[in-house]
């Protein structure tokens, strides 16, 4: 970071003008927000009366309100099992590729797919895959001799929405997974073979240490992913009254600021949610210090 | 066992797995398209293959929604999408040329700062950007959506500086040599030398802009001639739990990846480099 051009008399001038678009977001979209959030967390406003002071009751009520209480252990749930869902499949994934056969072309493309169309146009059809009477997967269950399932209610929709969010989160995850794996220099593996490894040593022994940056990354992204999970979750569990069977935070803070103007109540809950992640990364951080090897 | 016919089992194993999960990720874009050709009554079928086989769907699309809403909807995602995608490049490659190549006081510290923003959620900026714009009269207007993507952004930041950072330092001391100022520079040297990583950042940004549900859902009303796609498909599905036609949803459906799907063909190289650059070189 040493290296760098020294701006000439006006330009100093243009250099700021050139930064003033993100100084701008950093202090309406994402720092400045955050400040915003937090004051609008300690008052109670509906967005037509004047706000009233409400100090850390909108922060009290959330731990007494049921839905919100779900809302949060649904979120946990959800990271818990999509985040090592997507880092194992996608890692599998590009180790499968990685191994020099055939059509990788074609199968990277194919994974990729999901990961390019919209969530939302997706969603319809697993939509009509989940059906319970008219969906195949249940057809093809019966043909088995198994029992339908009923995808989507209540007691299965969050299993069966984390499918969906992982089916379209792995093909990028297999591309992280890829660029990292060819990165290994080919050597250690021909001189490890060369000392007697097998597959299964060479995978453990120097595939899985040299991949931990990947590992690292991909967790990191998935986990952002994780806690923000909105247009599978809208798409597949919205109620009638716009409610959801699953609902998580994100759900619940889109629920309370715009559906019924509790503007305090959904910044307090957005302020958790920020505070949640901030600790996931605090953990994410440490295991990166203590166990991911960079060359 | 010898050491070749453990490979080639190994080799069976893993096309095995990769087909089946091929399968598995390439059905329900195979279900999209059979539904969207089938006539409405054949909606629930079983087989794959139409039958018959009708490109009604496609043209109800268009004449049976009313108001001509799917042309409405397609035109809006278009707009604001490539709206989007110029104002994210523009700012972002010139927030990434400062930060990649020019020196001033407190620029390793900004560039902190503007990469810690990646772990706000956004959820958390949507209520006061919310409030903003309520007081600027923007709410049901494109505008909440199209300034935002004027004021830069940590993602596409870091792509571009960290492809500004791969481009030889010599060419930055021969222009200045010549007299260059610090903006010639940047978009007489650097932009053109940095197509494809600007070709990722725009198919990036185009992808999620498209793509985008939750903020049109937010800012713009349920108008089918002012919201996007998404919002429109969303609300169609609604609709057709009181009783509808599938065939058509799957059309629709069908319709709005098409554009996602012919430049994720032609530009396929650039959507998994920009990745893989995310990824790696840290």
């Amino acid at each position: 970071m040493e290296y760098g051009i020294k701006p000439l008399g006006r330009e100093k001038l243009y250099l700021w003008l050139m930064l003033l678009p993100t100084m701008i977001g950093l202090l309406f979209g994402t720092i400045g927000s955050l400040l915003a959030t937090l004051g609008l967390s300690l008052f109670d406003w509906d967005l037509i009366n004047p706000p009233t002071w409400a100090g850390v009751s909108n922060y009290v009520a959330l731990f007494q309100n049921k839905d919100y209480i779900e809302a949060f252990v649904n979120t946990l749930k959800f990271a818990a099992l999509y985040v090592p869902g997507v880092v194992i499949i996608s890692l599998l994934l590009a180790v499968l590729l990685n191994r020099k056969i055939r059509g990788v072309g074609f199968f990277r493309t194919v994974y990729f797919l999901p990961a390019v169309t919209s969530a939302v146009a997706t969603a319809l059809v697993w939509n009509m895959i989940y059906g319970k009477e008219t969906g195949i997967l249940n057809f093809m269950l019966e043909s088995l001799g198994f029992p339908p399932v009923c995808w989507l209610c209540t007691d299965n929709a969050m299993m069966s929405v984390i499918i969906v969010n992982i089916w379209g989160a792995i093909g990028e995850g297999m591309i992280i997974f890829l660029a990292g794996l060819t990165a290994i220099p080919r050597d250690y593996y021909e001189a490890a073979a060369m000392d007697g490894a097998n597959d299964y040593q060479q995978f453990f022994r120097i595939t899985l240490p040299l991949v931990t940056p990947s590992i690292f990354f991909q967790t990191l992204i998935s986990a952002i992913n994780a806690f923000q999970a909105y247009d599978y979750i809208y798409m597949l569990t919205r109620r009638g009254q716009g409610d959801s069977s699953v609902p998580v935070v994100v759900y619940s803070i889109y629920r309370n600021a715009f559906h019924f103007f509790r503007m305090g109540d959904a910044s307090a809950q957005a302020i958790q949610l920020a505070l949640l992640v901030a600790i996931f990364m605090a953990v994410l951080f440490w295991w990166e210090r203590h166990y991911v090897v960079y060359e | 066992m010898s050491k070749s016919s453990t490979k080639t089992s190994l080799d069976i194993l893993a096309y095995s797995a990769l087909i089946l999960g091929a399968l598995t990720m390439l059905v329900p874009f195979l279900w999209m398209v059979s539904v969207s050709l089938r006539v409405p009554a054949e909606q629930f079928s079983r087989n794959i293959i139409p039958n018959p086989l009708t490109l009604q769907n496609y043209v109800d699309l268009f004449e049976d929604l009313p108001d001509q809403a799917f042309f409405y909807l397609t035109y809006n995602s278009f707009k604001l999408s490539i709206l989007i995608v110029i104002g994210q490049v523009l700012t972002c490659a010139m927030a990434a040329f400062v930060f990649a190549i020019v020196k001033f006081k407190g620029r390793d510290l900004l560039f902190a700062l503007l990469l810690a923003t990646l772990m706000i959620p956004p959820q958390v900026s949507l209520i006061p950007n919310f409030i903003i714009f309520k007081y600027l009269g923007w709410i049901g207007t494109q505008l909440p959506l199209i300034i935002p993507a004027f004021w830069g952004g940590a993602f596409g930041t870091f792509l571009l500086r960290q492809y500004f950072l791969t481009i030889p330092r010599d060419l930055v001391d021969a222009a200045r040599m010549d007299g260059a100022s610090l903006f010639n520079i940047f978009w007489r040297v650097y932009m053109p030398l940095s197509k494809p990583a600007v070709a990722a950042l725009a198919i990036f940004s185009f992808k999620d802009a498209w793509n985008d549900l939750l903020h049109p859902l937010v800012y713009l009303p349920t108008d089918m001639h002012k919201t996007t796609l998404t919002v429109g498909l969303a609300f169609f599905q609604q609709q057709l739990q009181m009783g509808g036609k599938f065939t058509v949803l799957m059309a629709g459906a069908f319709l709005s990846i098409v554009p996602l799907l012919i430049i994720f063909f032609i530009a396929q190289k650039q959507f998994i480099e920009g990745i893989a650059l995310s990824g790696v070189k840290r």
